[in-house]
């Protein structure tokens, strides 16, 4: 399989790169790691004619963790993330997560960005960027705009980025000290996408929980940012009732694709198990 | 379709070449270097016969575009060998222990094997599987591959130990 041909632009700086994007208009694409993007060509389901390689804009990559902000330019591959003590330190559900993306080489390669801006509903970093309340940088022929991730995602492969738009960084508070989280993916196979998955962050004061949020993947067109379930918790001591509610507040907004990861029921339901376990888990790492 | 000058280091030699920007690094290696080591299994992604070492990361090279690999140094499994043709470590532990079958999937092993036991140099049986969780075998079970993969662990790390 070769894809369509295109021009190859491999830009020095990030305002090169935008201007790139500027004069080639819709015609013109982003490649980061090009994982999902290079597939994709090949089935001619993208077919850009001008590819901008962001890979020298060292602008664009790195974690910077200090004052309990986080900042993760979205060049960072999946295997920089999972390397980073600093990062793991601060909020270890963003390793929990990337350890369950993709394989060893495509984590070499796949980026935080990519993952981030594809709006691919299988991609696991969006919903987890959710529930950290993250805050996505854009950089645009018209300057620079800032966007939540929890208003990002529109449908698949839609989302509130412009076209000729490039995502820059992603920045969010770490969760508090003493936070507990979980990653929970059912999964197929490794380097498969979620039949569900749940990302769970909350805190705990004397064993009743005073903070939770929660977040769902590959269960909907778009991640899935829960705020009923995270408030099903808050005030309870996380028994079964609470859980319960929990549990069930994540399954009435699931609408899972049928494929070949099970019939809507499945995911749904498998959907309740993930919310659940990454509950439990998150509740015994919180100090 | 206009072509880009791409040069690189491909096992330790510079090469250059003028080319069209949608090849894929697997077929560059493969039809411009006569490189036919490393293989073309699913072309997705997902299967890993086409590994290579790209600036000492695996990569999938049915995945890169040849742009994307310009300035950068390739290991191929024609690499792994020693310049005097014996074999790599890695590559007598995989005949030792039966590591293949049919073969196909095994350039792609062995030059995985080498960038994780470079990470990871003692690495346990769950490390070896989670490492080579990228690279799929349908004839051995994968079990001679732990087992090989292991074995050169050990023969590398003695080696350097006696160093």
């Amino acid at each position: 399989m070769i894809p369509g041909p295109f021009e190859y632009h491999r830009p020095a700086s990030l305002p090169e790169a935008v201007s790139l994007m500027a004069s080639h208009g819709d015609e013109a694409l982003v490649i980061a790691g090009g994982h999902s993007l290079i597939p994709m060509m090949k089935l001619r389901m993208a077919a850009p004619g001008h590819l901008v390689d962001l890979q020298d804009l060292d602008d664009l990559k790195g974690i910077a963790v200090a004052e309990g902000q986080i900042r993760i330019g979205a060049m960072t591959t999946q295997h920089d993330l999972i390397d980073s003590e600093a990062l793991s330190g601060a909020c270890p559900i963003i390793r929990e997560t990337a350890l369950q993306i993709a394989d060893p080489q495509v984590r070499y390669v796949g980026t935080f960005g990519g993952n981030i801006a594809n709006g691919d509903p299988g991609n696991d970093m969006p919903a987890l960027m959710q529930v950290l309340d993250a805050t996505y940088h854009l950089k645009g022929p018209d300057g620079d705009r800032t966007v939540q991730a929890r208003d990002f995602y529109q449908g698949a492969y839609f989302t509130a980025r412009e076209d000729g738009e490039i995502l820059t960084q992603v920045s969010f508070a770490a969760p508090p000290a003493g936070h507990g989280s979980a990653y929970m993916k059912q999964k197929r196979k490794i380097g498969d996408y979620a039949t569900a998955a749940a990302a769970v962050v909350l805190t705990l004061s004397g064993g009743t929980c005073t903070a939770a949020s929660i977040g769902l993947t590959n269960l909907s067109e778009t991640p899935l940012f829960v705020e009923a379930a995270g408030a099903a918790l808050v005030g309870t001591t996380l028994d079964s009732t609470a859980v319960a509610e929990a549990v069930a507040a994540a399954k009435a907004v699931c609408n899972p694709a049928e494929d070949g990861r099970g019939p809507k029921d499945f995911r749904t339901h498998v959907a309740g198990v993930m919310v659940q376990r990454a509950i439990e888990t998150a509740r015994t790492r919180a100090a | 379709m206009s072509k880009i000058d791409v040069e690189m280091t491909v096992n330790g030699e510079a090469v250059t070449a003028s080319v069209e920007p949608r090849t894929l690094l697997i077929h560059f290696l493969r039809e411009h270097l006569n490189l036919t080591g490393a293989h073309i299994g699913c072309e997705t992604s997902h299967c890993g016969a086409c590994t290579v070492d790209l600036n000492g990361r695996s990569v999938k090279s049915c995945s890169v575009f040849v742009g994307q690999a310009a300035g950068k140094s390739v290991t191929t499994i024609e690499g792994i060998a020693h310049p005097d043709g014996t074999l790599h470590a890695i590559q007598e532990a995989f005949r030792q222990h039966h590591g293949l079958q049919c073969g196909f999937c095994t350039p792609g092993m062995i030059t995985r094997a080498y960038r994780l036991l470079q990470e990871n140099p003692s690495p346990s049986d769950e490390e070896i599987r989670y490492g080579i969780s990228g690279n799929l075998c349908r004839c051995t079970g994968y079990q001679n591959i732990v087992k090989a993969i292991r074995a050169a662990a050990t023969e590398l790390s003695a080696k350097e130990a006696a160093e």
